[in-house]
């Protein structure tokens, strides 16, 4: 499956380039809207690539890190909203966490467009939907993560 | 020999013939004029050889964290208000009890790093008469933080666009031989087992590529987050040059503003990044 996605989304910097999501989504909540957005035959980009992982609080920077290097141009990081967390407070652990590494890239130059964080229940499939549709677009406008592509291949 | 050398040396020489601690760190005079190195005496006649002067730059609070120190039941340590912040830090995570370390606070004018200057964190120094203590040397002298030292340092970057400084930081993590020596220099960066060193998986390529250089270093600012003290240990260390304190220090103003805490102060308040509020800034998610 991932072998097939990757052929048909061209590497960044090629000719026929394609945005190339990747999005770090909770079990209980975001990936279950997801779901739910499949079973109600919601359509959506193509463009992004889902990491269940057990909880918010279960992301650790390094994740997005080695994302861009395996050349992701956006990556998306999604949970329950607060107050829901399966865990009660996986997600206020992760906030914080999200806002001080967004400020770290920040100051470091990396784009904070292609680094995008949501809440999406599991009842918001269409939110799930709206959210991969604008971050595709986004993505597409500003083209290949070039900057750390360049890094990566030197 | 100063006054501060002689008391020094003449507390830790009792704290060691009464056993209160097993081993003071301290500094002794280097093998140049104007430098300094580290010294544990075990003693009190190895205590005669304890030293206090303007170049006693080095965080000796990193050597708390690895042996032979860290498995002592008591031990002494000869440390400037700067190095206690880092202390307090260790305390506030648990890494070491308060009543294992016995403080020998001194009182500083501001120290030289290599080339001689007046450090950053000397010119911001708010902490010249150490408030936390066992035993204090030294006169009291009441501190002249330079507000503007810190902001200096960062405008440069402050004004850059985010392509600028991708650029910039890019140019300088090039430059990084991933020799580690931030890590170990830092009074704070405790794991006995690195990140850096895993490697099932590894998550941070270990060759000095700008790949791997540009994780390691972001991965290292951003543990540091909320913790760095801003003693410059990291910057003093490292031997290509590369301006860390400048993520430490914008890191350092981000936490602030976020949460309103300001690293090494109090060592009954949680760490930023223990705990968490609900009305956190929600701002940026979606």
């Amino acid at each position: 499956m991932v072998e097939a996605a990757q052929e048909r989304v061209p590497a960044t910097g090629q000719q026929g380039w394609e945005p190339r999501i990747v999005a770090f989504i909770c079990n209980w909540c975001t990936y279950t809207g997801a779901d739910l957005a499949g079973t109600s035959r919601l359509k959506y980009p193509p463009h992004v690539r889902v990491i269940k992982i057990p909880c918010t609080g279960r992301f650790d920077p390094l994740f997005m890190i080695k994302a861009f290097e395996k050349g992701a141009d956006g990556v998306l990081v999604s949970g329950c909203h607060p107050g829901d967390c399966h865990y009660t407070a996986g997600n206020y652990n992760a906030r914080r966490k999200f806002s001080v590494f967004r400020t770290l890239l920040g100051w470091t130059g990396v784009d904070l467009d292609r680094v995008w964080f949501s809440w999406i229940s599991a009842a918001e499939g269409v939110k799930w939907v709206d959210t991969i549709t604008r971050f595709t677009e986004v993505i597409r406008q500003k083209g290949p993560f070039v900057g750390y592509r360049e890094m990566m291949d030197d | 020999m100063t006054e501060r050398s002689r008391l020094i040396r003449e507390i830790a020489a009792r704290w060691l013939a009464d056993g209160t601690v097993e081993a003071v760190v301290g500094w002794e005079q280097g093998t140049y004029r104007d430098k300094t190195a580290p010294v544990i005496v075990r003693t009190p006649e190895e205590a005669q050889r304890l030293v206090f002067n303007e170049r006693c730059t080095n965080n000796l609070v990193a050597y708390l964290k690895r042996e032979p120190l860290k498995s002592m039941a008591a031990v002494g340590i000869v440390a400037k208000g700067c190095d206690i912040k880092s202390l307090v830090g260790l305390i506030q995570e648990s890494q070491v009890g308060r009543e294992k370390v016995k403080i020998l606070a001194v009182t500083c004018p501001g120290v030289k790093d290599a080339r001689g200057t007046v450090p950053i964190k000397c010119q911001a120094c708010e902490v010249n008469t150490p408030t936390l203590f066992d035993e204090l040397v030294g006169e009291k002298i009441e501190a002249r933080p330079d507000p503007q030292a810190r902001s200096r340092s960062l405008a440069e970057l402050e004004a850059m666009s985010p392509q600028e400084r991708f650029r910039f930081w890019r140019k300088e993590f090039d430059k990084c031989i991933r020799c580690y020596a931030c890590r170990q220099a830092c009074p704070l960066c405790i794991c006995t087992r690195c990140i850096a060193e895993k490697n099932q998986p590894q998550w941070i390529e270990t060759s000095p590529h700008p790949r791997g250089n540009f994780a390691w270093n972001l991965i290292r600012a951003y543990h540091l987050a909320g913790r760095c003290v801003e003693c410059e240990a990291c910057e003093a260390a490292c031997p290509v040059n590369i301006p860390l304190m400048l993520l430490n220090r914008t890191m350092a103003d981000e936490i602030k503003h976020l949460f309103g805490y300001e690293a090494g102060k109090d060592p009954a308040v949680q760490p930023p990044l223990r705990t968490f509020q609900l009305d956190d800034d929600n701002s940026f998610i979606l």
